[in-house]
């Protein structure tokens, strides 16, 4: 932080903020240096923190009016669709919201791969960030149970039955989880109280990231470190939050197009139906955000090796940072990498469409194939690259577009200590 | 239930295109068509509700704004059609009286056991939220009601299963139940199975989502609101960032 020094003009400001330094704050993220060439790409970052806040106050409000118990669950969603003041509009915004959180999200971190925002000296904010991820899967996992339809209850069944996988304690770890033999009311009352409590894990870990942002400062386009401040930065406000707010606007029209307009497309019309443990539906489809993981699941013909990959799926990610070998860290100075982030891209959506398709035939073939690249393109590819690939030559500075300058000096620093 | 992630088969549907209408009630400014709802309700009450339950349904909510509005005058004479249970009284007793504007629609059975036995062991489903239900909405309900035809040649079909050409498998327990002049409307329209169809899908749109009309509404508005406020956003954010070179 570069502001220490801040001293409030007021007696009282002068006062409070030798006791608890809540201006000095204020002041440090107002006058926060922002590389000035941030591209719309960051903006996701503030439109995450809207999510996550238009989450918890909807959360909160559905929260009084639902009932966690198998038999009024559902009827207690429908008496908030039908006879809560604007219940139907509150209800539409969280789960609708939820969709627009992973949109939000899987931008945010497709944007970190392609600019190398993960690599030193910004590997705990990276990390942070996965852990919100996966907060964010089981939250969202778990709050598409509580409305206790089909697709609510069979994915519960489907999700915690992967446990039965674990050697010797399977059956009863799944039984832990359920509080009893199947998936029933033990089990839909802890997910209601794990889904209400984890948002607020989420946030304190918003926090954390954002603390471990402002160590380093952004990442920005070129990826080069800059002096902080100078030329090429502009203090947060007001440069970054009218930018944001204006990118935030644009993203609410779209979340507004589906709340008003299209407020089932992203859901599944068989969780209109209330849970029924006789009746299995056709087909058992997670929500579309986890689709990839599913299809990678699912693409491994050993049911315990497909928990295992499908959990390595995400873990790659996390030690990412030290996978990925390269130095320099924007894909605009690595012409392969450049080309080989948009097959990845490639990769995951079409793990996605497979994830929705049924398991069999050349839908498997292909899903088997896109998770083996999945995996090749993070623990092959990424590592030898970083060590053969010919980068262009990068600008000393935004201002000063110079080529020829070192990529990234702290870590040619750190190599040349060690 | 170990393995049901990697066996469960896909029972691929038939392909066959939905009949569809132009329903009033989609795009950006739909609405219900006020008469359809109203004779919609009159298709229910006198065809569907002898099995089908609509339970979320009260009868206030017929007279309510964006639905069949019907009068509350009206809404309670319908209302007090209906016995409901209701008590304990002073005594101690359970008794009968008219439904009031409070009740809930009165359902067909007792129970899901008494409903099955009396249809041949199929469970007619509720109907109050449908149209949600169903993978192709209201255009799904619209064709399965008119998709009745004999079954095609080789198809062996069970005592009380009938072919219809758009239902999921395409077998179905219950009979074609719409024939020409089933119901007699009040307003003089022609009671052909598609315009009973008709009716008793948008009744079951409404109340499937009885708010669409307020959510239409206020929807337009926030977007214009949005698109206005953006635009005013755009113009600040201009000004503000024309002080460094930056482009934004």
């Amino acid at each position: 932080m570069s502001d220490h020094n801040y001293v409030p003009t007021s007696k009282l400001g002068k006062w409070f903020n030798d006791r608890l330094p809540l201006l000095t704050l204020a002041d440090h993220l107002k006058e926060y240096p922002t590389p000035k060439n941030l591209n719309y790409w960051w903006t996701f970052g503030g439109i995450l923190t809207f999510c996550l806040m238009t989450q918890i106050i909807t959360g909160i409000v559905l929260g009084m009016h639902y009932i966690a118990h198998v038999d009024l669950a559902f009827d207690s969603v429908e008496h908030i669709m039908r006879d809560v003041n604007y219940g139907w509009l509150i209800r539409y915004v969280h789960a609708n919201g939820a969709s627009m959180f992973f949109l939000a999200v899987y931008i945010h971190i497709f944007r970190s791969l392609y600019y190398g925002s993960y690599k030193s000296p910004r590997e705990v904010i990276w990390i942070i960030g996965m852990i919100i991820y996966l907060l964010m899967m089981m939250t969202a996992f778990m709050g598409y149970v509580l409305p206790w339809g089909q697709m609510s209850f069979w994915g519960a069944t489907v999700i915690t039955n992967l446990f039965s996988a674990v050697p010797f304690f399977g059956e009863g770890i799944t039984n832990w989880l359920w509080g009893g033999y199947s998936v029933d009311n033990p089990t839909l009352t802890r997910f209601f109280s794990l889904h209400y409590l984890l948002p607020f894990l989420i946030l304190g870990l918003v926090v954390l990231h954002i603390w471990a942002l402002h160590v380093p400062g952004n990442n920005n386009p070129i990826g080069i470190d800059l002096k902080k401040p100078s030329k090429d930065t502009v203090p947060f406000h007001p440069y970054i939050v009218i930018k944001d707010l204006f990118a935030l606007l644009l993203f609410l029209i779209v979340f507004a197009f589906f709340v008003f307009y299209s407020p089932n497309i992203l859901g599944h019309s068989d969780n209109y139906i209330e849970a029924n443990p006789l009746v299995t539906p056709a087909h058992i489809v997670p929500e579309w955000y986890l689709l990839p993981f599913y299809a990678i699941l699912r693409s491994v013909p050993d049911k315990l090796l497909g928990v295992i990959a499908m959990f390595a799926s995400i873990f790659i990610l996390v030690i990412l940072p030290w996978l990925d070998t390269s130095k320099i860290r924007s894909a605009i100075f690595r012409p392969i990498y450049k080309q080989l982030y948009w097959i990845l891209v490639l990769d995951v959506l079409i793990l996605g469409y497979m994830g929705a398709m049924p398991a069999e035939g050349t839908y498997l073939l292909i899903a088997r194939a896109a998770t083996a690249y999945y995996f090749i393109h993070f623990l092959v590819i990424l590592p030898l690259l970083g060590k053969r690939e010919k980068t262009l030559a990068v600008p000393l500075s935004i201002t000063e577009p110079v080529l020829g300058g070192s990529p990234n000096p702290q870590m040619v620093k750190k190599r040349e200590l060690g | 239930m170990s393995s049901i992630f990697l066996t469960k088969a896909y029972s691929a549907g038939n392909k066959t295109e939905l009949l569809t209408i132009d329903w009033s009630f989609k795009g950006f400014f739909g609405k219900f068509d006020r008469g359809s709802l109203q004779r919609g309700y009159q298709v229910y009450t006198e065809v569907c509700a002898s099995c089908h339950s609509m339970k979320y349904l009260s009868y206030r909510n017929l007279a309510e704004e964006g639905g069949p509005e019907f009068t509350k005058e009206q809404a309670k004479a319908i209302a007090s059609n209906f016995e409901v249970e209701d008590g304990p009284n002073s005594d101690g007793e359970m008794f009968t009286r008219p439904a009031k504007l409070s009740d809930k629609f009165v359902l067909p059975y007792a129970n899901v056991e008494e409903a099955k036995v009396s249809n041949g062991g199929a469970y007619p489903p509720d109907m109050s939220v449908l149209v949600k239900a169903r993978s192709g909405g209201a255009d799904y309900i619209y064709s399965v009601l008119l998709g009745y035809e004999d079954p095609p040649e080789g198809m062996i079909l069970d005592d009380g299963v009938y072919y219809n050409k758009y239902m999921y498998g395409n077998k179905i327990k219950m009979p074609k139940q719409l024939y020409d002049d089933l119901v007699t409307y009040n307003d003089g329209t022609l009671a052909t199975p598609e315009q009973m169809a008709k009716d008793v899908v948008t009744f079951m749109a409404w109340s499937a989502e009885p708010h669409l009309e307020a959510r239409h509404k206020i929807g337009f508005r926030a977007l214009i609101y949005l698109f206005i406020i953006t635009i005013l956003v755009y113009f600040s954010m201009k000004k503000i960032w024309s002080r460094v070179e930056s482009e934004v």
